[in-house]
């Protein structure tokens, strides 16, 4: 076994940033706004630099695909530990309609490419919220998937997850190689400190195109419209529950 | 001939353009020169910018371009600010520091482990080892809570800076990596009950032991922010030295561990602001000190003080920037929502005031930082102390004005504590008074630049008694070329020009200000000679004005950089910068009107009689309104 561990980061749009969708419809502004590191990646890079320091796993590398800014991402998660990086230069109109089927083909092709032991990716993206480039990844490789996980417990050649699901929680065991995907309660991220960033700039981040990976990246996809969600209205108070019934019954709701 | 008779004759021929003078004055102009440059040539370490204003001329070289760094050290920029700011949004909070008077010990080790503790000291010492403009530049950020602010600034701006910069190498490896880490905290101990201002009159004494081996001191240091737990102190105390065979009295540094034993420390005092930070009086009782620990040369210490105390200044520009910059954002929120008479507040005049004060301040106190942080990163170390000074005077009382209106935004709410409004301005109510009350700051201001125009009219006017007809001649036709309403050209715009074409406006109004400077000087320096020392009323306007010229200085060269790189938003820094040009080029001038002779807009006489009078009396002394006299 490897030892090593993948995790996948993404730069979105900073968590406290009010949204603005742009005048044509095409997308939200993202000029000159603040971008971040998804907090769920966060989350995925803790986790893995934490089986590091158990000395579970060998070396952690952060992966990210995007223009030049992605490097940002990558540095910081070299600054929580990860040991180096992998930007997948992806710009321009690709990095426009990049979504999780591609990344997830990227991702099989660098866990079997760099021999990955584990996987681990942030459950979802909080600008599109797709929550599948994990499951999606996993079945490309034919890997079992810990998705939406809250512990994770390595166990010989085995993982113990514990995944938050509607129901409450559910316990599995899978076999490695595997994708796990972070929930929210799985750890609290450390802070990189200036430090720890300055060690970062020694460590090296690789620059590899989709092509040399024999990905193709178009898409099935397209955006048609991004509007703004609907003001909220006012509501009505009704009397009784007959006055509700009638007025449910009058808007065509039921 | 004397000067002075001379120029009064070329005053009462306004229109003679003779020609022998036209002749002469070109001659004149060359000797001039020479002269120039022959002073020059003797300062030791060449002062920046500042002190050439106040000879009416403006030094291109040392402003224009503004100051940039490199695209990598920007990154690295970049990269530290994000958790910076992340700590200070998630974990301080500070509400609770403020009402409790302390900063929590999870908040500090958490400041210690993101390596804030160290960051301009060497790598090799295990510190961060980042330049001026990057301490700037985090600063922003660490100023949104004022007690962590004071609290780090007193710890590395002047706690361990003495050592940093006037400490040997055997006490920066012994004490900086410590220092860095956190796991030491400084504190710097000058101020005394009866020595604040005028700290060259400190009584802290440090007497040399029999064996040669050690100092004792002995004595009290009153506002010592970390003085309750700091484990390295700089102290500052009176030694005995020997100059030319004569017995004196001199200050001395030293660097004095609390493990020396001897030192106890008072309650916290319970101040309005900054309530966080632990301020305390330090008593000192036959405290042993190793003769190794003495910062710099014994006697050297009052040195060693000022520059500490002017390499730190400038950070309070940004640290002000930061926090206005937040304000906005605070109070543009509230302004857009609430309403009153159907309309939002930001549709109102006198609110919309408020807001483009708030954006001028923050653009300007941006521009002068970081300007004198650029300055002071340029190798051979030039003494930028005039223009720190003048960044902390602006900074300190426009960051006071930007809380108090920002708070009156939103009315009674800001007045409450549920709101940060009314800490931000407790806070802020320190910045005019530590690190060097505005009113000595200015005084400081004025003398130097004065002291240093002095030196070079001394030198002319030597010339000038030594026969060297030339130079009069040359004053003569300067004052000519003025009187007869002669344009104004100090190069910043035209063919040679470094401010960009649509600031030339702005430009122009600080080159007739510049101009008009030097003549003010020139003028106060004949009226008042030594005596100027005195009249602070009078350095207080040429202070004043001094800080405005190089607040606009700044903000033309900033611009001028946004302008030409393309930056985004450029053409509202075009704005702010001539908005503030504007303001600042009439108040100016209204100042320096003031400075001429028998100026009926000075009130000056008028003011020293009625304080003489209140303080005789020890208060006011008008009889009561409705007092009769039968």
């Amino acid at each position: 076994m490897s030892g090593r561990v993948l995790v996948g980061v993404k730069r979105v749009i900073d968590y406290a940033v009010k949204i603005r969708v742009k005048p044509d419809n095409t997308g939200v502004v993202t000029d000159g706004v603040k971008h971040s590191m998804n907090p769920f990646c966060e989350i995925a890079v803790e986790e893995a630099v934490k089986l590091k320091e158990k000395k579970l796993v060998k070396e952690v590398v952060a992966v990210s695909c995007g223009p030049q800014q992605s490097q940002e991402t990558i540095r910081t998660a070299l600054a929580m530990g990860a040991d180096r990086g992998i930007h997948v230069e992806v710009s321009g109109n690709d990095y426009e309609t990049l979504g999780p089927l591609q990344v997830s083909k990227i991702m099989a092709a660098l866990a079997k490419k760099e021999d990955a032991q584990i996987i681990i990716l942030g459950k979802q993206a909080i600008d599109d919220d797709c929550n599948q480039t994990g499951q999606m990844t996993a079945a490309l490789l034919d890997w079992p998937q810990g998705t939406f996980a809250s512990e994770v417990t390595l166990d010989g050649d085995k993982i113990k997850v514990v995944r938050e699901i509607d129901g409450g929680l559910e316990t599995i065991k899978i076999n490695t190689p595997a994708v796990l995907t972070a929930d929210l309660r799985l750890n609290t991220p450390r802070y990189a400190t200036l430090p720890n960033i300055m060690k970062a700039k020694k460590k090296k981040i690789a620059n590899v195109k989709p092509a040399d990976l024999g990905v193709n990246l178009t898409s099935k996809l397209e955006v048609l419209r991004v509007e703004d969600p609907p003001q909220r209205q006012a509501g009505m108070k009704v009397e009784t529950v007959e006055d509700l019934v009638g007025k449910l019954k009058e808007s065509g709701k039921v | 001939m004397n000067v002075n008779s001379f120029l009064a004759l070329s005053r009462a021929f306004p229109r003679g353009k003779n020609r022998l003078v036209c002749h002469a004055w070109h001659l004149g102009k060359q000797a001039l020169r020479v002269q120039q440059r022959r002073t020059i040539r003797t300062h030791s370490r060449s002062l920046a910018y500042a002190k050439d204003l106040f000879l009416g001329q403006i030094n291109k070289a040392e402003v224009f371009p503004y100051p940039e760094i490199g695209s990598d050290e920007l990154e690295e920029v970049k990269q530290f600010v994000a958790p910076v700011e992340k700590f200070f949004n998630e974990e301080v909070d500070s509400a609770k520091i403020d009402r409790e008077a302390k900063i929590p010990a999870e908040t500090l080790n958490g400041l210690k482990e993101l390596g804030l503790f160290g960051i301009m000291i060497p790598e090799e010492y295990g510190g961060l080892g980042l330049s001026n403009t990057m301490y700037a530049r985090l600063n922003e950020i660490i100023a949104l809570d004022g007690s962590i602010a004071v609290t780090l600034a007193a710890h590395q701006a002047i706690g361990l800076k003495g050592i940093l910069i006037a400490g040997n190498e055997a006490q920066k490896k012994k004490y900086l990596p410590k220092l860095a880490s956190g796991e030491h905290i400084a504190a710097f101990c000058l101020t005394e009950p009866g020595s604040g201002s005028d700290a060259a009159s400190i009584q802290t004494l440090a007497t040399l032991s029999e064996d040669g081996k050690h100092y004792l001191i002995n004595g009290s240091k009153f506002w010592i922010s970390n003085g309750g737990f700091a484990d390295i102190m700089t102290v500052f105390a009176r030694t005995a030295v020997e100059v030319d065979g004569v017995k004196k009295d001199k200050i001395t540094a030293f660097i004095v561990e609390k493990a020396f034993g001897g030192i106890s420390s008072g309650k916290p005092e319970d101040k309005l602001g900054i309530r966080g930070s632990y301020t305390c009086e330090v008593s000192f009782d036959n405290v042993p000190v190793p003769v190794e620990n003495v910062i710099g040369e014994v006697g050297g210490g009052f040195k060693v003080a000022m520059n500490i105390l002017n390499s730190g200044r400038f950070s309070m520009g940004s640290s002000c920037a930061g926090m206005i910059k937040k304000l906005m954002e605070l109070t543009s929120e509230y302004a857009v929502s609430r309403k009153q008479f159907n309309r939002s507040l930001s549709e109102f005049g006198m609110i919309q005031e408020k807001f483009a004060l708030m954006a001028i301040n923050a653009f300007v106190m941006e521009s002068m930082a970081y300007l004198t942080a650029g300055m002071m990163d340029r190798p051979g170390v030039p003494d930028c102390s005039l223009e720190a000074a003048m960044v902390k005077v602006f900074s300190s009382e426009g960051g006071w004005i930007c809380c108090s209106e920002a708070l009156q935004v939103l009315g009674g709410l800001g007045y409450t504590k549920n709101y940060p409004f009314e800490r931000y301005v407790r806070d802020c109510r320190i910045l005019p008074i530590f690190e060097g009350t505005n009113e000595i700051l200015r005084m400081y201001v004025a003398l130097t630049g004065m002291q240093y125009a002095g030196k070079v009219l001394t030198g002319k006017i030597k010339e000038m008694k030594k026969g060297n007809i030339f130079m009069a001649v040359n004053m003569a036709g300067k004052k000519l070329r003025t009187s007869l309403g002669a344009s104004v050209d100090l190069g910043l715009t035209g063919k040679d020009g470094v401010v960009h074409p649509s600031l030339e406006e702005s430009a122009k109004k600080l080159e007739q200000n510049v101009n008009l400077f030097g003549m003010t000087v020139e003028s106060l320096l004949y009226r008042y000679g030594k005596s100027i020392v005195d009249e602070q009323l009078v350095l207080k306007r040429v202070a004043d004005v001094l800080i405005n010229l190089y607040a606009m200085t700044a903000v033309l060269s900033r611009a001028s950089r946004s302008i030409s790189i393309g930056l985004r938003n450029h053409d509202h820094e075009v704005l702010l910068a001539n908005t503030f040009c504007n303001d600042a080029f009439f108040k100016n001038n209204y100042s320096m009107v003031q400075l001429q002779k028998h100026s009926p807009e000075n009130n000056d006489a008028s003011i020293k009689k009625i304080a003489q009078a209140v303080l005789e009396n020890r208060s006011y002394i008008c009889s009561h309104p409705l007092e009769r006299t039968f």
